[in-house]
């Protein structure tokens, strides 16, 4: 590293050699985060439908395989995918904005990746160690819902904009109940760095990791961030036995499937933070020798693969909601639940010293 | 005492918790798919699928332009003309069966006094111009000497029934 530095300075000069070698350590960066992140949504698909089949006594798909190796058989599906997304075409409806209908995916994917510049794999891997990286996440998944209501509007389609509609209000709703217990979180880490939570849960096992003392803002959390990147049962703004497909009716080939990607990057971002706020990152369930030889992002990437599992797991057993009920369990339940647990939560820490580390207590403190 | 515990079931997620372990209990159990070009479903003798015209042992065709399928079939799908052949005997020389109008009733197959028209087990053809699937009697009649044996086998087995 201080080599390649050294040889940008000589040859760019001190300034520019300085700037060109952040420039090029930051896009090395990036690219090793997207590409595989896009890789792990072709793949989260694949998964998708394989698990959802099973579950339904069904195989999913086992056809397309690579170079004729048997036991491949169905791994080739999401490139083969991705092939048939890439060369179908773009239909832009006469009636649609079209300078809006092609900005709207590109303004949904943008903030889906962008948010994770921020996750720390491990101690030292996170492209930008910023402070208030919460904040930075909560503003950028809240980005993402401009492109749906944008989709929304330049399809001009009534289903289309009907499936805008119900997508802004949910996530606006959700939102509020995800900040509000990511705010417990952050009163149990005093701080907003991601980096700086994950250490805070640091200890002799999964107990010190904050799904203990905060399981309920943990379901919170969970069931917000499914409503949050519209999966089901939270999907009426997709609904497509209500709406057909709601704001992407009229999106076909690679901008449809750039909307698909945002979704599933999305999910897979939900289920990192998930597991950063809650499961202790990048930290071994044990602390002790064989679990701590296993290199942090690899636990990192096992918890964000369990939570997904859940995600999955959803989409096949429960039934979409009403679109009422959604509305009752965000605003009814959710946000009453959180402010309690954020008094309550705020109550035992102010409490002397000498009551925080009794029994029931210390689990918190 | 009620309203607390659904009250609590609620809360705690009882319900769909047991949802779950349904779903979850099916992920592990053997699916029941039909791998289907390597497996298939078993067919009854009944089956209705492609026409054939089946000729006598002595290679003598059995249609004696009767018409009764062309008048039965709801879809209009068969088209017939006939004339009058040397030995004195009634003969068709157009028979076709549109199969894109076909609803596969197997009406045709009923009304035919001489068991010539039938539907067989076949289900696996296509066409790829719109016309490839008007079927005409010479078509109908090489897939009736084609799969003589198995119509054969299948009229015997649903004889006693009729």
């Amino acid at each position: 590293m201080e080599y390649i530095q050294q040889q940008f300075i000589q040859m760019f000069g001190a300034e520019w050699g300085a700037m060109l070698f952040s420039l090029a350590t930051n896009m090395t960066f990036i690219f090793a985060i997207v590409i595989p992140l896009l890789l792990g949504v072709a793949y989260l698909t694949f998964a998708e439908r394989k698990i959802i089949a099973y579950m339904q006594i069904r195989v999913g798909p086992n056809r397309v395989t690579f170079f004729g190796i048997p036991w491949l058989r169905g791994w080739g599906q999401p490139i083969a995918d991705a092939v048939k997304a890439i060369m179908k075409e773009i239909v832009i409806p006469t009636g649609a904005n079209k300078f809006l209908f092609i900005l709207a995916p590109i303004l949904t994917i943008m903030p889906a990746l962008a948010a994770w510049a921020v996750i720390p794999f491990s101690p030292e891997l996170v492209l930008a160690n910023i402070n208030a990286g919460l904040l930075y996440i909560l503003a950028m998944t809240s980005m993402g819902i401009y492109g749906i209501i944008i989709a929304g509007w330049a399809s001009n389609s009534k289903y289309a904009f009907l499936g805008a509609m119900r997508s802004a209000a949910q996530v606006v709703s959700y939102e509020l109940a995800m900040g509000f217990a990511l705010v417990c979180v952050l009163m149990m880490s005093q701080s907003l760095n991601l980096g700086d939570i994950v250490n805070g849960q640091q200890g002799d096992s999964l107990l010190n990791w904050y799904l203990i003392p905060l399981f309920p803002m943990f379901l919170v959390y969970l069931i917000s961030g499914v409503a949050e990147t519209n999966r089901a049962p939270f999907d009426v703004a997709e609904g497509e036995s209500e709406i057909v497909a709601g704001f992407h009716v009229d999106y076909s080939g690679m901008a449809f499937t750039v909307f698909f990607l945002a979704e599933y990057s999305n999910m897979i971002l939900v289920a990192a933070l998930t597991s950063i706020m809650f499961l202790g990152g990048w930290l071994p369930p044990v602390d002790i020798a064989p679990f701590t030889l296993i290199p942090g992002f690899i636990w990192l990437l096992l918890k964000i693969a369990f939570i997904l599992f859940f995600f999955l797991w959803f989409r096949a057993t429960f039934p979409r909601y009403r679109y009422d009920q959604i509305m009752r369990l965000g605003w009814k339940v959710f946000i009453p639940i959180t402010l309690i647990w954020i008094v309550l939560l705020g109550l035992i820490m102010q409490l002397p010293e000498s009551v925080r580390k009794l029994p029931p207590l210390n689990i918190w403190f | 005492m009620d309203r607390i515990k659904k009250f609590f079931s609620t809360f705690l997620l009882f319900e769909l918790l047991k949802g779950m372990a349904v779903t979850g209990k099916y992920l592990f159990k053997p699916k029941i798919t039909v791998h289907y070009p390597e497996e298939k479903t078993p067919q009854s003798p009944r089956f209705r699928g492609l026409h054939a015209l089946r000729r006598y042992p002595n290679g003598e065709e059995r249609c004696i332009a009767c018409k009764l399928c062309e008048a039965v079939c709801p879809a209009l799908a068969i088209t017939i003309e006939s004339e009058q052949r040397a030995d004195g005997t009634r003969r068709t020389t157009r028979y076709d069966i549109d199969l894109s109008k076909c609803i596969f009733c197997g009406f045709c197959e009923e009304s035919c006094p001489v068991d010539s028209i039938v539907e067989t087990r076949i289900l696996e053809y296509h066409g790829e111009k719109r016309g490839d699937l008007i079927y005409t009697k010479e078509m109908l009649l090489a897939v009736g000497d084609r799969y003589e044996e198995q119509i054969a086998k299948d009229r015997e087995a649903d004889a006693r029934y009729r």
